[in-house]
């Protein structure tokens, strides 16, 4: 047994003998890095380790939750009395309680070597080649606002009183650069983003140029007319409306009357071109792992599928609401939070279209390439939305003049039922979680512009 | 002062950071208390109890920042976190100044969170849900959370700083979803302060009102227009206005970079010159408030725009060494674990001298948004979009309709000249800033303010 599953084992122990029936422990150890990269030179270099516990005690149906960096014997036993004495504080729920164990089936490939073998010198070289790829590729590149390479390599233990136990590794990096374009009357600015599990499978190239490409596309938009028409979305807006649909299928909002999906299981919501699963095993998946935030195996998921809405996303409590099975969809943002119900992985099935042939279809439309203001222009109860939004014009099915600061308003229900189609070529994306999508085609939107 | 770094391991620490050269070396070591609850379904959930401390250590050597962080603050871990930042340095060794203690006073907290019975803050919630609740049959859900945080920190530099500061901040939020039939509606308040428990003493459930009054308003609501119209925006978190349309673009790193829209414009007519505008790190009680900003330099009250002009930026110590001018206190990171980097405090319009009453009984048509759920923008292109959480129409001077699902989008440089009345009426409130992946506790404010022009970007085409 590693260290961090022991201390996982004390502090289940520690919230025990502080009183607890049943008790908990998530503890996790990572290392990271991080380079920025500006105007040709290192702007900051990272190193950063880190370590904590969080333990969730159970008295009969009320839960606590106490988490802390100290991880000494005392400092252990000090954090599980306070899950103890945080559930003395809830009130009683029936249907609280520890997940059982089930049998986890190993999960190989989520460490890269490369994460340890790359020095820093070697990850600074990778940013400053992305930067130099950017300024590289066009003149009207101005500068790029800086470039971001992190990676980390994290060791995750989990224990409970109910026998459960498990421990893995697995480590991620990301860069991504924010270019500057020389406009018309102003800046322009351009994303470029990788993800992989080190910095080997990155390709900071491509990084670059993507962020210069989309700097220099937005050179000269102008607002759009209002109008309500066909909208197609690259895979970083798609995956970002994917995500807020992930969101609300979790159980937690369902049950509690909070989701526009609540009462909707089993209905035909979307067309045939829709097909949305989670899946926490996808071996490209950010999010993969062998067991969720509360040691229950992670697994694949139908959510949207042949048109129907499938399945809702479960963790042990909301499984237990409706005398279910937990789909493995217990989130938690390290050890400092409880678990709550969310996505891992969502994926959006692929379809026949090429980018041409999407554009194509779509005939008179907006192609939109980047949405701002997710966070406050979407109401996840109702799912009515409206969100900045910045792209291309699209005429006579090809790509035409840039567009910027209009709005593309709906709601998430309407906008299922108006997916069309699915394009053919799947990325990663950050945005939404952890989101695997094509760009899709929706048959009509408001666009609110001039 | 702080407990949290004794002097003499300060200056050992800072010598070892220094081992391999540098110009500039730094220790911030942080100790975090918290206690969070919710109510949901009249039930007491999430109750959950932090306790974090760590410190990070860093090099500047000429144009690079090396960083490292770790947990724990024994001398040990923080001598770790200095070699780790040192690590990749390779010059010569230098010796820090000798280290001279400030004493800021923090902030006066007059009842520790920490002091009041959990069974207290949980008693507060249930009052909350029943206050909610009793608005009315059509009140369907409610949600409501507390929490407390303090955050001890200590800082001390190779130029001889050493200072702390211990802040406390308490806030509530209350969430309501309101039914009628198959219409849904949310509303959502919130209270918070750079303060103790006293900021609940004095009926902390006027915000479940306040949400439910939103949210039964907007089961009326249609749809939200298309297109530019005049806008009037609200007072209080309407300041977040200012804070994504100018503010951001204001943060000095934004403009060294030649990423902000600001950049040159310093001097230079931006508004009206009805509008002054502050970012004020020293407002007594206000949630973007401290004694000290996370480098150690006194937080000040910096005007922004003086009639209309452009006066300043804000600095954090590297950009200020940059550009060779004082520091404006603006140094501010997430935790130990983060860098600093220069972020807003307490940003808002100064009160002017309009009612809101006047505002809206010029427009013919336009768009009244009483509140937003927040906001964000590029400072490079200047692109600024606001979800508006409560919007009502405004039809021949009179506030006519409320509207859902509306967002004003714009551009920060025309928006800002278009601000044609500032109202009397200001008051401040709380918002959370994200920036560079690193939360801040901000405050916005001010009177209604009225733009004359602006996308509304609704449903109603």
């Amino acid at each position: 047994m590693t260290e961090l599953s022991t201390t996982a084992g004390r502090a289940v122990e520690a919230a025990l003998a502080a009183g607890a029936g049943d008790a908990e422990a998530y503890a996790s150890r990572d290392s990271g890095r991080e380079v920025r990269v500006h105007g040709g030179e290192v702007e900051s270099l990272t190193a950063a380790t880190q370590s904590g516990i969080g333990v969730r005690a159970w008295i009969g149906g009320r839960v606590g939750y106490a988490f802390g960096t100290d991880l000494s014997e005392a400092g252990v036993s000090a954090i599980a009395a306070r899950a103890a004495g945080a559930a003395a504080v809830a009130d009683e729920d029936e249907f609280a309680a520890p997940p059982r164990p089930a049998e986890i089936e190993a999960l190989p490939g989520l460490s890269d070597p490369s994460v340890a073998a790359w020095s820093a010198a070697d990850a600074a070289q990778l940013a400053l080649t992305v930067e130099r790829t950017a300024l590289a590729a066009d003149s009207r590149v101005a500068g790029v606002e800086q470039v971001v390479y992190a990676d980390s390599a994290e060791r995750v233990a989990v224990a409970s009183s109910t026998g459960l136990a498990g421990e893995y590794e697995s480590s991620d990096c990301f860069a991504y650069l924010q270019a500057l374009a020389d406009g018309d009357g102003g800046k322009e600015t351009g994303l470029g983003f990788g993800l992989a599990r080190g910095p080997a499978g990155l390709d900071p190239e491509a990084i670059g140029a993507e962020g210069a490409e989309r700097a220099t596309a937005m050179i000269g938009a102008s607002k759009p007319s209002s109008r309500n028409c066909p909208v197609v979305l690259d895979p970083t807006v798609a995956a970002s409306f994917a995500g807020l649909i992930g969101g609300a299928l979790g159980a937690s909002a369902v049950q509690r009357g909070r989701s526009p999906f609540a009462g909707r299981l089993g209905e035909e919501l979307a067309g045939e071109a829709l097909i949305l699963h989670d899946d926490g095993r996808d071996p490209g998946g950010p999010a993969s792992a062998p067991f969720d935030g509360e040691g229950v195996p992670r697994r694949r998921t139908a959510l949207i599928e042949g048109g129907r809405l499938r399945a809702f996303l479960y963790d042990t409590y909301t499984a237990n609401r409706e005398g279910g099975a937990s789909t493995g969809s217990a989130a938690r943002h390290g050890y400092r939070s409880l678990p709550t119900v969310a996505t891992s992985n969502l994926v959006v099935a692929a379809g026949s279209l090429s980018f041409a042939e999407l554009l194509g279809t779509a005939g008179e439309a907006v192609y939109v390439t980047d949405v701002a203001g997710l966070h406050s222009g979407v109401n996840p109860v109702t799912g009515v939305f409206s969100v900045g939004a910045s792209g291309h014009a699209i005429r006579a099915g090809e790509l035409a003049e840039p567009l910027r600061e209009f709005t593309i308003a709906g709601d998430l229900i309407s906008m299922l039922g108006a997916v069309e189609a699915a394009g053919a070529d799947p990325r990663w994306v950050p945005f939404g979680g952890s989101v695997l999508t094509p760009p899709l085609l929706i048959a009509a939107m408001a666009v609110s512009g001039a | 002062m702080s407990e949290l770094i004794e002097p003499g391991v300060a200056e050992r620490v800072l010598a070892r950071a220094l081992a391999n050269g540098g110009r500039f070396a730094e220790v911030f070591a942080e100790r975090r208390r918290g206690l969070a609850m919710a109510i949901d379904e009249s039930r007491i959930e999430s109750v959950q109890s932090g306790a974090e401390e760590g410190a990070g250590v860093r090099v500047v050597d000429g144009a690079t920042t090396y960083f490292a962080h770790v947990d724990g603050l024994d001398p040990a871990d923080l001598e770790r976190a200095a070699d780790e930042a040192a690590a990749a340095l390779r010059g010569e060794r230098r010796r820090p100044r000798e280290l001279c203690a400030a004493a800021p006073q923090p902030l006066p907290i007059e009842r520790r969170p920490e002091d009041v019975p959990a069974e207290r803050k949980a008693a507060l919630l249930r009052e909350l849900d029943e206050r909610a609740r009793g608005q009315g049959e059509e009140v369907a859900q409610f949600t409501a959370s507390y929490a407390e945080a303090r955050r001890e920190v200590a800082i001390a530099n190779s130029e001889g700083l050493l200072s702390g500061d211990d802040r406390t901040r308490t806030r509530i939020g209350a969430q309501v979803v309101a039914r009628r039939g198959d219409v849904v509606e949310t509303g959502a308040e919130t209270l918070g302060a750079h303060r103790g428990f006293e900021l609940l003493e004095d009926d902390p459930a006027l915000i479940a009102e306040q949400a439910a009054r939103k949210a039964l308003t907007l089961l009326d609501a249609g749809p939200a227009p298309s297109g530019s119209m005049p806008v009037v925006v609200g007072g209080g978190f309407g300041g977040v206005l200012f804070h994504e349309m100018t503010g951001h673009g204001l943060e000095a790193d934004h403009i060294q970079k030649g990423a902000s829209v600001y950049v040159g414009k310093l001097g230079e007519q931006v508004a009206q010159p009805l509008l002054n505008a502050y970012d004020d790190g020293r407002l007594p009680h206000e949630w973007g408030s401290d004694a000290i900003d996370d480098e150690g330099a006194p937080t000040q009250k910096t005007q922004v725009i003086e009639d209309g002009r452009l006066t300043a930026y804000l600095y954090d110590r590297l950009t200020a060494e940059h550009d060779g001018v004082a520091a404006t206190g603006n140094g501010r990171r997430e935790s130990f674990r983060h860098l600093p980097i220069p972020r807003m405090t307490n940003t808002y319009i100064a009160p002017g001298d309009a009612t809101p009453e006047a505002m809206i009984a010029e427009l013919d048509q336009g768009f009244y948004a009483v509140s937003f759920a927040g906001g964000q923008v590029d400072p490079a292109t200047g692109d600024f979009v606001f979800g508006v959480s409560e919007g009502y129409l405004i039809e021949g001077g009179k506030v006519t309709r409320p509207c859902r699902g509306a967002t004003l989008i714009g551009n920060c440089l025309e928006a800002l000249m278009a601000i044609d009345a500032v109202g009397d009426d200001f008051f401040m409130k709380t918002g959370i800033c994200g920036k560079g992946g690193q939360k801040a506790p901000v405050g916005t404010g001010q009177g209604h303010v009225r733009v004359r022009a602006m996308t509304v970007g609704g449903t109603e085409l």
